[in-house]
C-alpha cells in the first residue's frame, strides 16, 4: 500500500478491494459496533443532548456566515497573546510555510500529533523533500508510519490492523525510525503501547519542533484547543520550544463560553467518553511554560469554496468526531481507505468532493457512497444533513452545474460515467427539471424507509439496497455493488 | 466583537499578506448570500442547554466526581488537612518513590511525612531531568464531577505543565470546599483562558490496539487523586 491517496481509484473499485479483505470487514465491523453503543449510552446521560447539539450547529453557523470577522479576530488575538499567523490558500502554501518555519530552526526533525489536515495537505512529504523527518506520535498513527500505509479511521486510524500485525510491524520497523521495539515484543496491547512509550518517549525528549493541528480556535480569546487521549498531544504542545499548528480556517468558534457545548458534544460523540482523558488550551506563548515561538497557519485549501455553496457549507460545522463513520452501513463494508482522502466515511463523502471540486472521478463518484439511510445524520453533534448534501452535490454530478473551485466560479459539465444515473433521472420524467422536488423524494423516501423497508427512487435506489442486506452480508461488497447498481438497479 | 462582516483588516493585521487578502475575500464572496447588514450576533444561538445536568448538594457533587474519576481508573482517596501529609506519604512508599516533582508552591506541610527527594519545578528543571523523578504532587485549578475531570491551569501549587506529563505517577489534590463544580459550563466560566491549562480526566490512554482500552501511552500512567476536607478557619 502506498502512502499516498493520488490515483485513489475511484470509490466503489476502491470499496470493491477491501471489502473483499475479510480480516479489514470483520475488524472494522467490530469496531464500529463496539464504539456505536457506547456512543449511544453516553449520550443518553445527558438529557439536554438535542438542545446542545442544536447550539452547537448554531454557534457554527454564525461562524461560518461571518468567518472573516471571525478570523480577523482570532490573528488579532493570537498575536497579541505572542503568536505568529500566517494565511496559507492551498495545500502548497501551508507545506511551504511550515517547511521554513522549521528550516528557520536550523532543526531537520519534527513531532507531530495526530491532524488530519497535515495528512490533507501532505505535510510529511513534503517536510521529507526538505530533507526534515516527521515523526508521528499518535499510537495509531505511529502504527500507520511504520507500515508505510495510510489511516483508514478518523479516530482510530489503525482500525484496519490486528494486534500481532501490529506485534511484527514493530519488529520490523522501529529500528529504522529510532529504538527498536523491545526484545520478545508480545502482541498484548498494553505490551505494544509500553513498546511505543518507550520509542516515542527519547523522540519527545530531544524534539525541538512539534507540528500540531487543532479542535478548535477561540476568536475572542487567541486560544487553541487540543482534544486527546494519549499525552503525546501535551507531549508535542508543551515539550518543545518552537510549536507549529497548522488548522482549517473553519475551527473557529466566536467565544470561550461557546466551548462549552463543543466540550461537551466532542467527547462523547467521538470516543463516547463523558470527557476525553486530555484536553490542552493555550492563548499563544507563556513565559517560561511550553513553547517560546508559536506560529498559526490557517488553512483554506478549498474551504472558502465549500463555504460558497449554501447547501454544502454546513460541512464546515465538522468537529472530526466520526460518530457517522461508525453507524455507515457503506463505510462498515467499504473500509475507510476506499474514500481517498483523510477524511473516511459520510463526512468524507461530502467534504471531499467539495474540498478539491468535483474534478476526478474519484471525487465524482463519493457522493454515491451512501445510502442515504439518515443515520449520519441523527448521530451528528453538529446536526450536518449529510444526505441533503449526499443529494445535492449527485446532482451536481449528474446535471453539472455552477460551483467555485479555487475561488473562481465555474461551471462544470455532467460527469462522465453517469449516464446511468442521468437515464434514470430522464426516466422519472420531470424530476431533472425539478431537482428541489428530486431531493425532497430522495429525502422523504430515505427517512420513510427506516420505518418501512422500501427502494429509493432514481439514483439512490443502488445505495438503498444496502439497508435490505443482513448485518453480515452473504456476498462480497463487488457481487453486492454489481448486482445492486449494475444489475436490478 | 468590533469589525463588522464585510469589514477592513481589524487593527490585530500584521501584514497585508496576499494570501491573507486572497482568502478573505473568497469569504466575502462565498458570503455574497448573507446580508450586509446582518451582524455576527444577529444570527441567532439558542443557549436553552442546561448549566447543569441534575440538582446535587456539594457533598452529592464530590461523590459523583469521585465515582467518575474512578470509572475513569484514577483511584481515588479522602482525608482531611491533618491525614493528608500521611497519605501522601503513603501513596508514594506504596508506588517505591524516591524522587517527587513538587510544584513551587505546594503548600509547605504535603510531604512532611514522605521519605522522598524533592525535585522543586523551575525553568531550569530540564524534560530529560523529569524523565528520572518517580512521581509528582500537585493540587488543581478546579474539578468537574459530571464528568470526572480534574483541571491544572498552572498555578503555584501546580507548576509548568511538563510536570504533570513526564513522571508516570500523579497525585493530584482537589481542595473539595471551593474547587469541585458540576459541569463544564461551569468550570469553563470560573477559568482564564489566558492560562494554558491542563484537563485531566483519567490516566492516559489509547483504544488504538483493536479498541481495547490501554491505561497509559505517554502520560503519567497513574493517576491519583486526593479529595481534601480542610479544616474550617
Ligand atoms: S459530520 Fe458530524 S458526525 Fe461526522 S465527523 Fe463531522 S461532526 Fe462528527
Amino acid at each position: 500500500m502506498s502512502r499516498t491517496y493520488v490515483g485513489m481509484p475511484a470509490f466503489p473499485r476502491a470499496a470493491a478491494v477491501s471489502a473483499g479483505d475479510t480480516t479489514l470487514r470483520a475488524n472494522l465491523r467490530t469496531a464500529t459496533h463496539t464504539i456505536r453503543a457506547k456512543r449511544a449510552e453516553a449520550v443518553a446521560e445527558l438529557d439536554d443532548w438535542d438542545r446542545l447539539r442544536a447550539a452547537g450547529a448554531a454557534v457554527k453557523d454564525r461562524t461560518l456566515r461571518h468567518l472573516d470577522h471571525y478570523l480577523l479576530q482570532l490573528e488579532e488575538n493570537v498575536t497579541r497573546a505572542g503568536g505568529t499567523v500566517h494565511w496559507a490558500a492551498d495545500a502548497a502554501e501551508a507545506n511551504r510555510i511550515v517547511t521554513g518555519l522549521v528550516q528557520a530552526t536550523g532543526e531537520s526533525e519534527v513531532v507531530k500529533v495526530k491532524s488530519m489536515v497535515t495528512q490533507e495537505i501532505g505535510l510529511n512529504d513534503a517536510l521529507e523533500r526538505a530533507g526534515i523527518r516527521a515523526y508521528e506520535t499518535d499510537l495509531a498513527e505511529l502504527i500507520v508510519q511504520l507500515g508505510d500505509d495510510l489511516p483508514s479511521h478518523i479516530l482510530v486510524p489503525a482500525i484496519h490492523r490486528g494486534r500481532s500485525e501490529i506485534r511484527d510491524i514493530f519488529r520490523e520497523h522501529m529500528a529504522d525510525w529510532g529504538r527498536p521495539a523491545p526484545e520478545g515484543l508480545t502482541d498484548r496491547p498494553a505490551d505494544l503501547a509500553e513498546a511505543a512509550r518507550l520509542h516515542l518517549r527519547e523522540k519527545f525528549l530531544r524534539a525541538k519542533v512539534a507540528v500540531s493541528g487543532a479542535n478548535f480556535m477561540v476568536a475572542e480569546t487567541g486560544t487553541l484547543v487540543v482534544v486527546e487521549s494519549e499525552g503525546n498531544g501535551r507531549m508535542c504542545l508543551t515539550l518543545p520550544d518552537t510549536l507549529i499548528s497548522v488548522v482549517g480556517i473553519e475551527k473557529t468558534v466566536p467565544t470561550w463560553r461557546d466551548l462549552e457545548i463543543y466540550l461537551q458534544l466532542l467527547p462523547r460523540s467521538s470516543t463516547a467518553e463523558r470527557m476525553n482523558p486530555y484536553t490542552s488550551t493555550w492563548t499563544g506563548t507563556t513565559a517560561d511554560d511550553g513553547p517560546r515561538a508559536f506560529h498559526l497557519v490557517l488553512l483554506d485549501n478549498g474551504r472558502t469554496d465549500t463555504l460558497a455553496d449554501q447547501v454544502g457549507r454546513q460541512a464546515l460545522r465538522c468537529i472530526r468526531c466520526s460518530a457517522c463513520l461508525n453507524v455507515c452501513p457503506v463505510y462498515e463494508r467499504a473500509g475507510g481507505h476506499a474514500y481517498g482522502s483523510p477524511y473516511p466515511g459520510p463526512i468524507g463523502a461530502i467534504l471531499t468532493p467539495q474540498l478539491r471540486g468535483l474534478t476526478s472521478p474519484l471525487e465524482e463518484s463519493l457522493p454515491f457512497a451512501s445510502s442515504l439511510c439518515g443515520a449520519c445524520y441523527e448521530v451528528c453533534p453538529v446536526a450536518i444533513d449529510i444526505p441533503d448534501v449526499l443529494v445535492h452535490l449527485r446532482e451536481r454530478v449528474v446535471q453539472g452545474g455552477e460551483t467555485t473551485i479555487r475561488g473562481t466560479r465555474t461551471v462544470i459539465k455532467p460527469a462522465k460515467g453517469h449516464t446511468m444515473e442521468r437515464a434514470m433521472m430522464r426516466t422519472t420524467g420531470w424530476v431533472l427539471d425539478h431537482p428541489a422536488a428530486l431531493r425532497r423524494g430522495q429525502r422523504l423516501a430515505a427517512r420513510a424507509r427506516r420505518a418501512l423497508p422500501r427502494r429509493l427512487p432514481g439514483p439512490g435506489r443502488a445505495w438503498s439496497d444496502t439497508r435490505d442486506l443482513p448485518e453480515v452480508p452473504p456476498e462480497s461488497f463487488r457481487d453486492w455493488w454489481e448486482r445492486t447498481r449494475g444489475g436490478d438497479a | 466583537m468590533t469589525a463588522a462582516h464585510g469589514a477592513g483588516p481589524g487593527p490585530g493585521s500584521r501584514t497585508s499578506h496576499p494570501s491573507r487578502e486572497r482568502i478573505l475575500g473568497r469569504i466575502r464572496r462565498a458570503l455574497a448570500d448573507v446580508p450586509s447588514y446582518e451582524r455576527p450576533a444577529d444570527h441567532p444561538v439558542p443557549r436553552d442547554y442546561l448549566r447543569t445536568h441534575g440538582s446535587r448538594t456539594p457533598a452529592e457533587s464530590v461523590d459523583l466526581l469521585a465515582d467518575n474519576l474512578s470509572d475513569y481508573r484514577a483511584t481515588v482517596h479522602r482525608t482531611d488537612t491533618a491525614g493528608l501529609p500521611a497519605l501522601l506519604a503513603e501513596l508514594l512508599a506504596r508506588r517505591g518513590t524516591r524522587s517527587v516533582a513538587v510544584p513551587p508552591g505546594l503548600p509547605g506541610g504535603w510531604l512532611t511525612d514522605a521519605a522522598v527527594e524533592p525535585v522543586v519545578d523551575s525553568p531550569s528543571l530540564s524534560a530529560g531531568a523529569l524523565d528520572a523523578v518517580d512521581s509528582v504532587v500537585t493540587g488543581c485549578a478546579l474539578a468537574i464531577a459530571e464528568t470526572g475531570t480534574v483541571i491544572l491551569d498552572g498555578g503555584p501549587d501546580q507548576g509548568r505543565r511538563r510536570i504533570t506529563l513526564v513522571p508516570d505517577h500523579h497525585v493530584c489534590v482537589v481542595r473539595v470546599a471551593d474547587q469541585v463544580v458540576d459541569s463544564v459550563p461551569q468550570a469553563l466560566e470560573r477559568l482564564s483562558p489566558a492560562r494554558p491549562l491542563t484537563w485531566i480526566s483519567g490516566p492516559s490512554a489509547t483504544s488504538d490496539i483493536e479498541l481495547d482500552r490501554v491505561e497509559g501511552v505517554h502520560g503519567p500512567r497513574t493517576l491519583e487523586v486526593v479529595l481534601l476536607v480542610e479544616d474550617d478557619r
